[in-house]
């Protein structure tokens, strides 16, 4: 299936839902990993709005993404409980590891690394979350571990 | 036998995943409860006995097998669960069924005092059920602290076709996580007083929104409010009453600022979440231009116990004008982080020490920030202050949700400082000045601070006016820790 013939169906599928936008958007960053260019006009012409407001939509959010992610999505909590146990060393060390900044993709082109404001594992800190698995009491080694299990 | 496992995120983030698996593999079925909150001795591994549940912790896979075996006798026996002093002085009045039981068991919800409150309201009216609420003296829990009852009152004399109820599950504030202790270890309990609300204000359709940060929650609660569509508590007639209320889970997408009431709105219609000026307040409003009850997960929590309990059961704890308890969940650097229930009144410092026992870095505390990241930097010497909202308010600070992050003496606070007015411009909607400018120029000026220019005077007046010039708390808190760390760390300025 295109890109274009699974978005068309989601959005045929959703398009009722009251305030179907977001829902919309994530169920074709569920399917696809991300929401492609040119999923915009098909998801306005489905809600009847402007392709300028889709696009207002997708780029305010900081889930949605317009480009395909790694394999792997590493997301590193930035927020005041992590920085009090050590979190911006933390994030410097997946930095270096991966040879790549915030919002950028690993040299070898395995990992995509972003940031997060808060896990809700506040009580043990760091907190990091890979490929929607959540792991807490982070430290540099742990997470050299398991950044090889998924290379 | 039987054992217990929490499955809730804090604990699969623990390893609880490898110690279910290991427990399994011995032929025992475990039940994947919420967690205690206890969550320094996470995964907590629990078996019942005739003299009740019994803990050990924290456990890893490699001791299943001798747990199973030595029992009582094991290096890791905690004793009695419920004797655990952290656990034991507690007053969890909302995080009562947390921990014991199965999340999504009907059958554990309804034989633990489940849909009591739910009970008595269908037969009560609309009128007596805001007025149960109002006399709890409950006040949101999502930090802006305003009396539940009179938001309810104002949604229900509204007159419309449509009335909705939203619960802000958006909890983004680091330091805070209470609602999703709920929502993963007890989602029957906010659907509870969701369709409360629903029955109160005469809403017949209602939204849970959670942030994308928390995928266990919003699939937990996805499963739960089906079974309740399936069983008959939601959908066309509540338990037969003839009164209907739909409820979905609605995904948020990573923005702070949907925590405020109206930017979620908006998220919710499927729009940006721009903040929208007030008035019309959302109870006359809302969703979709509709009159909407809104309210924090643990506002919403709170009702089943003082529908079921009584008004004067809730109010004959907590303080002045802080009635009930607050779930606080101790965070940072911490040696014993967790939640917390208790009535307010209880100081920081026996939250930080006694029940914390101070830093995890074995280091001496030097602040801590109360009320996630709009919240201010409280030095030690005001560790006495009673958690109560206007205690706080007196000090300059705000409860918030109740989240309390320790630093040690390690801490930069201008450094903390800088990074308030950062997150602020990460996370503004734009919409109004002094927030959307104020923040990114509060950034610099903390920037030449630190190459040791004196522009402190300058930092305070733009604190001033995103104070009282921001359209939400966004732009009109972010002062909050910036000033603290100002006035009561001035060492770390020069």
């Amino acid at each position: 299936m295109t890109h274009e013939e699974t978005v068309t169906m989601i959005v045929e599928e959703m398009r009722s839902l009251p305030g179907a936008m977001l829902p919309i958007l994530h169920a074709i960053q569920d399917r696809l990993g991300y929401v492609p260019k040119e999923a915009v006009p098909i998801v306005a012409k489905g809600l009847n709005v402007s392709r300028a407001e889709v696009h207002g939509v997708l780029t305010y959010y900081h889930h949605f993404r317009q480009d395909p992610p790694a394999l792997h999505m590493l997301h590193i909590c930035r927020a005041e409980s992590c920085q009090a146990v050590g979190g911006d060393a933390l994030a410097e060390h997946a930095k270096n590891a991966l040879g790549c900044d915030f919002h950028g993709i690993s040299g070898d082109g395995s990992f995509s690394l972003e940031p997060v404001y808060c896990l809700g594992l506040c009580a043990s800190s760091p907190a990091i979350m890979l490929d929607g698995e959540v792991h807490a009491r982070m430290d540099s080694e742990k997470l050299d571990s398991l950044l090889e299990e998924g290379k | 036998m039987k054992v217990f496992v929490p499955g809730d995120s804090g604990s699969l983030a623990l390893g609880a995943e490898k110690v279910a698996r290991a427990v399994s593999e011995r032929g025992i079925d475990p039940v994947r409860n919420g967690s205690r909150g206890l969550y320094w001795l996470e995964p907590l591994l629990e078996i019942e006995t005739d003299e009740g549940r019994i803990a050990f912790g924290p456990v890893s896979e490699k001791d299943v097998e001798s747990i199973l075996e030595l029992k009582s006798a094991h290096p890791l026996y905690l004793g009695r669960t419920e004797e655990i002093r952290y656990l034991k002085n507690q007053e969890r009045l909302t995080f009562s069924r947390i921990g014991i039981t199965d999340p999504l068991s009907l059958e554990d919800y309804v034989s633990h005092g489940g849909f009591s409150g739910l009970d008595k309201a269908l037969k009560m009216s609309g009128q007596e059920i805001v007025q149960e609420v109002l006399e709890s003296g409950l006040r949101g829990r999502g930090g802006a602290a305003f009396p539940t009852g009179i938001k309810w009152k104002t949604v229900k004399d509204a007159v419309s076709e449509r009335k909705y109820v939203v619960c802000n599950a958006d909890e983004g504030d680091s330091g805070t996580y209470s609602d999703r202790m709920v929502m993963e270890g007890d989602p029957f309990m906010l659907i509870e007083g969701m369709t409360i609300a629903a029955l109160a204000v005469g809403a017949s359709n209602g939204y849970i929104y959670v942030r994308s940060e928390y995928p266990h929650a919003y699939s937990t609660l996805v499963k739960a409010i089906g079974i309740l569509d399936k069983s008959g508590y939601l959908g066309k007639s509540v338990l037969d009453s003839g009164k209907p209320f739909h409820l979905e889970a609605r995904r948020a997408a990573g923005s702070y600022v949907c925590g405020e009431e109206t930017a979620m709105l908006e998220s919710i219609e499927g729009k940006r979440g721009i903040v929208r000026a007030k008035p019309p307040l959302p109870a006359i409003s809302g969703l979709f231009g509709m009159p909407t009850a809104i309210n924090n997960v643990i506002s919403f929590s709170s009702v089943p116990f003082i529908l079921s309990n009584g008004a004067q059961a809730y109010k004959d704890y907590g303080m002045g004008r802080s009635r009930g308890t607050l779930p606080i969940q101790l965070a940072g650097n911490i040696k014993r982080g967790g939640l917390i229930e208790k009535a307010f009144g209880i100081t920081l410092n026996e939250l930080i020490f006694e029940y914390g026992g101070g830093t995890a870095s074995n280091r001496p505390v030097k602040a801590a920030q109360v009320g996630g990241p709009l919240g201010a930097y409280i030095p030690p010497s005001l560790f006495d202050t009673p958690l109560d909202y206007e205690a706080f308010v007196k000090i300059g600070g705000t409860l918030g949700h109740g989240g309390i992050v320790v630093f040690d003496d390690t801490a930069d606070m201008m450094k903390q400082a800088r990074y308030a007015m950062e997150f602020c411009a990460i996370e503004s909607c734009g919409k109004c000045t002094p927030c959307r400018i104020g923040s990114t120029r509060g950034m610099e000026v903390i920037d030449r601070m630190k190459q040791g220019e004196k522009m402190e005077g300058l930092l305070r007046d733009l604190c001033e006016t995103m104070l009282s010039g921001s359209l939400c708390a966004m732009g009109g808190m972010t002062p909050y820790p910036v000033l603290s760390a100002l006035d009561h760390f001035p060492e770390d300025f020069v």
